[in-house]
């Protein structure tokens, strides 16, 4: 089965080493760029569950105990970018699967 | 008008005569093993205040209050039903009828009595000693009194030159006085000190602008020629001055104990026994006014252990256990007088039998040290320090705690060679060891708290109130807490991060020293992984610091917290807040009108800040260039308040337009926030000028403040508002424009320098070693031979600031990153808006469901 990937934006949209916000079927997604990961590009939701507001693509990139994550501009929770799953509370948030391919940036439907 | 005031209840009556430190730790103690519920207690102090901090007195010239001074509050007495009086003198004890009468007539009867009556200045009478102009040290009242005269004077003399004396010596010089200490014996500090360490002292002290006169008495005190009083030597020389100030040591108050018949030294003091009873059962007697084995103890130390024993006594059965005794206290000492070290330990004149003595001396830098050892060479029995205390520690904890001398035990007060082996490690020290003299707290409590769940000095302070004293120990402390969650194998990590095995302080000396530019250099240099939220902004703002890049050049971008990447401050619904530079809170109508007319455009909640400035809430991510252009086409420019950087200079209009203004404040306010406008620091910096000590601007409550005075600018460091309020320290006085800059320069340079990661200046001054005292040293006096640099540095800061909005909006890049979704033009569907006081705000979660409700 092939996937279904949605072209989102240029790879020049994109910020090193940070996230920038998308829109994908009325859902706010964060699309980090991690140029040093094997992914490169990761999305989860843009919406902090505990700060209840559309920040994530906002937050710092941060790499802790061998996962990409980011800390929340709010309250500095940590999800993880390939996961959605935040560190600190039981809280799992909507990801995507991501792709960088010949300089355009694609994701799937929900992983 | 005599009546007899009695309780009704059954409990035994505790009266507390005299409300010093020494009583107050009485009560302290007291409650703390629940005497409160055993006795009714009633305390009587003479002075109008509750128990201050006597030992920090001379704080009071430097800008602390009687209420930064007091122990208390009076809620710990109130809490605990314990009445108090102040300003309330007690003139006699009837021990038949077990009364105290007052100086109103009242009397009360008591069961038990406890006298921390202290000491009384001891005035010598020299004739004249009471004409005007002559002053002790000893009170508040005492303090606010030379105040007084010292404003109207310009030479002040110090009679004594002991502890206090020296003590009082600096606070005349810090009032601005010409000041010289006359002393009896041939030495200064004959107590503490032996010969050559007095001749050095006093070579320092003379190197400070002080005249000494030792070996010196006084015949009498007549009018003088050219000042208020002259004082004729017993050598026929004479010294003309306009202030006395009597320091000639101290003598126990004991006319309670005279009067009722207590048993009484030869030469004064309460006789009392090991539980500090007086010859009277029922009466105790602690601090200075107690004489114990025909010893007076002058220190605060002795004063809190029979404090303890006295208090362990009254309570043994009600506890059913006996306190501890009072057995004598360990009289070292270390102090910083006018600025320099002096420390004596045991038996300073080594008048032991057949002891041996090592001595070093060094006239180039002005130090003097002396080791008293027992005849086998094996025990340190004294010693003297002068000009450098960093040996003091080590030594009192070889002496107090008997520990065999190392071979070459003379290494102990030699200066630190290379290779050499320094101090005594924490390791060393018995699990007896007295840590903290003051509270006596032993290395042994300190462990046991530590297992307990103290895991930083913070809380083992709080719960030994070890280093809460005289806080003096405060650097042992620190390595003993240390050791001791080493011991449980708690790491004690100063990392900054699991990718940078470094503090801030190493951080920014690599930085500076490799040259690096940019975050992967030094993380791949210096570091490992890949970085997260701790480092990167951090080492974001250290390259900012050092080389003062645009912050969201590609390089830095990612290492900026949101604040710092989209130039604005992020509230809770994801929107953010603007807020302009208005330097020193002057602005023109003009302006004033563009900042109404934005915020009504873009329909803005606007609400002025406490820094003097216009905060404009509730722009959208793609709002804020938008923003920024009309803002800085009206000559605004960025306020940083997103940064950790300079926020506001705040300011009164001082001198220009009120009456009372002796210097231009709004112009030097102006001046300084245009000047260090752009440097990134460990932490936010808050300004203030005030343009007389009205001190309309709050200044004493800012990381940096400025009090115009009649002599130009006094300035004040590392103060704070806030969660933990800090008066600043008065750093230095009558500063002219030009000095006073370069002082600022420098202490913010050596903060940015050497602080921690978001480390206010207010907790970087209450952690640096050595204190205010230090930070004079090098800002003024540049021990660290660092201020030309710490200026340059100061100055590359300044020359290459940039408005980063006007930078941003010249930079398509950049100007691409604030949009609100990369493929899309809509807005957040979450941000919304109600109206409030004809203001729009945030919707809450409920309004937001209704809102949601009915438009579906």
């Amino acid at each position: 089965m092939t996937t279904p990937w949605t072209l989102i934006c240029k790879q020049e949209d994109l910020v090193e080493g940070a996230g920038v916000a998308a829109m994908v079927s009325g859902e706010q997604v964060a699309i980090f760029y991690v140029p040093e990961s094997e992914q490169r590009v990761f999305a989860i939701s843009n919406w902090d569950p505990i700060g209840k507001a559309n920040v994530l693509s906002r937050g710092l990139v941060a790499h802790l105990q061998e996962q990409w994550v980011v800390a929340s501009p709010l309250y500095k929770q940590h999800f993880v970018l390939a996961s959605g799953q935040c560190l600190e509370e039981d809280i799992k948030i909507s990801h995507w699967q991501a792709k960088l391919e010949g300089g355009d940036v694609f994701i799937a439907a929900h992983l | 008008m005599t009546s007899t005031v009695s309780f009704l209840t059954a409990k035994p009556h505790l009266i507390v005569i005299g409300n010093g430190m020494v009583g107050h730790h009485f009560v302290e103690q007291m409650i703390a093993q629940g005497g409160h519920d055993a006795f009714h207690i009633s305390v009587f102090g003479e002075e109008p205040y509750l128990a201050y901090d006597r030992v920090h007195l001379s704080e009071y010239f430097t800008g602390k209050g009687a209420a930064d001074l007091a122990m208390t509050d009076g809620s710990l007495y109130d809490t605990h039903g314990v009445r108090y009086f102040t300003g309330c003198l007690v003139i006699k004890i009837d021990r038949d009828a077990k009364q105290v009468m007052l100086q109103n007539g009242e009397s009360l009867a008591y069961d038990k009595l406890v006298l921390a009556t202290g000491s009384y200045p001891f005035v010598p009478p020299i004739p004249g000693h009471k004409r005007d102009n002559t002053f002790v040290y000893r009170t508040l009242d005492d303090l606010d009194a030379i105040r007084t005269c010292a404003k109207q004077v310009t030479r002040g003399t110090v009679v004594g030159g002991g502890l206090l004396g020296l003590e009082a010596a600096n606070a005349l010089k810090n009032l601005g006085l010409e000041t010289s200490v006359v002393e009896f014996a041939p030495r200064l500090m004959p107590v503490q000190l032996d010969e050559k360490g007095g001749a050095v002292l006093k070579e320092m002290i003379e190197g400070l602008g002080v005249k000494v006169y030792t070996d010196t008495a006084t015949k009498d005190i007549v009018d003088g020629e050219n000042a208020f009083h002259r004082m004729n030597f017993a050598d026929g020389s004479h010294l003309e001055t306009d202030l006395i100030l009597f320091s000639a040591g101290i003598r126990p108050q004991d006319a309670l104990a005279h009067q009722s018949g207590l048993t009484v030294g030869e030469r004064g003091g309460i006789s009392v026994n090991n539980h500090c009873q007086t010859s009277d059962d029922d009466i105790y007697a602690i601090g200075e006014c107690a004489l114990w084995n025909n010893r007076i103890f002058g220190l605060v130390a002795p004063g809190y252990a029979m404090a303890k024993s006295a208090a362990g006594h009254l309570l043994a059965d009600f506890l059913g256990l006996a306190g501890v005794t009072f057995t004598g206290a360990d009289m070292s000492t270390k102090l910083k007088l006018l600025g320099c070290d002096v420390g004596s330990v045991g038996d300073a004149h080594a008048q032991s039998q057949g002891c041996k003595v090592f001595v070093y001396q060094d006239e180039i830098s002005q130090s003097y040290r002396k080791m008293v050892v027992s005849e086998d060479g094996k025990k340190l029995l004294g010693a003297v320090l002068v000009g450098d205390n960093s040996y003091y520690d080590t030594l009192l904890q070889y002496y107090l705690n008997a520990i065999d001398l190392p071979e070459q035990a003379q290494a102990l007060i030699l200066p630190a060679m290379e290779g050499a082996p320094v101090g005594l490690g924490v390791d060393a020290l018995p699990a007896t060891a007295s840590i903290c003299s003051c509270h006596n707290v032993s290395k042994q409590d300190i462990s046991d708290a530590v297992c307990n769940g103290a895991l930083s000095v913070g809380d083992v302070k709080g719960v030994t109130k070890a280093a809460t004293g005289c806080g003096g120990c405060a650097a042992l402390l620190k390595k003993v807490v240390d050791n001791a969650l080493l011991a449980l194998g708690v790491e004690v990590s100063t990392d900054l991060c699991e990718h940078f095995a470094y503090t801030r302080q190493d951080l920014y000396n690599l930085v500076k020293i490799g040259e690096i530019k940019t975050f992967n250099e030094l993380l791949k240099t210096h570091g490992k992984g890949h970085g997260c939220e701790i480092c990167k902004p951090a080492v974001g703002s250290i390259l900012a610091s050092v080389w003062n890049d645009y912050v969201l050049k590609k390089e830095h971008i990612s290492l900026q917290d949101t604040n710092d990447r989209f130039l604005a401050n992020m509230q809770k619904d994801g929107t953010y807040s603007i807020v302009p530079r208005i330097p020193g809170g002057e602005i023109t109508p003009d302006r004033l009108i563009v900042l109404g007319q934005v915020a009504k455009e873009y329909g803005l909640y606007t609400k002025v800040t406490g820094g003097q400035r216009i905060d404009l809430f509730g722009a959208t991510l793609s709002q804020l260039p938008e923003i920024w252009e009309k803002l800085i086409a009206a000559g605004f420019e960025t306020g940083q308040a997103y940064g950790k950087s300079l926020r506001t200079v705040k300011s009164c209009v001082g001198s220009t337009w009120c009456r009372y203004g002796v210097n231009d404040s709004m112009k030097m306010a102006i001046d300084l926030e245009n000047r260090y406008k752009g440097l990134r620091s460990p932490h936010k910096i808050k300004f203030a000028v005030s343009g007389c000590t009205r001190e309309c601007a709050e200044a004493q409550s800012k990381d940096i403040g400025v009090i115009a005075t009649e002599g130009g600018w006094n300035l004040y460091v590392c103060g704070n508002g806030g969660m933990k309020p800090r008066h600043g320290d008065l750093f230095a006085k009558d500063l002219d424009d030009e000095t006073l800059v370069k002082y600022i320069d420098r202490v913010l340079m050596f903060y940015t320098k050497t602080a921690d990661r978001l480390q206010r200046t207010s907790v970087w001054m209450d952690g640096l070693e050595g204190g205010l005292d230090y930070l004079k040293e090098v800002v003024i006096n540049d021990k660290l031979g660092l201020c030309a640099e710490l200026e340059a540095r100061m100055q590359h800061v300044v020359d290459t600031f940039q408005c980063e909005w006007k930078t941003t909006l010249q930079d398509p890049e950049a100007l691409k990153t604030f949009r609100q979704f990369v493929n899309y033009e809509g807005s957040d569907s979450n941000v919304v808006f109600v109206e409030e006081r004809n203001q729009m705000r945030p919707a809450t979660e409920s309004e937001k469901q209704q809102l949601i409700a009915k438009v579906g």
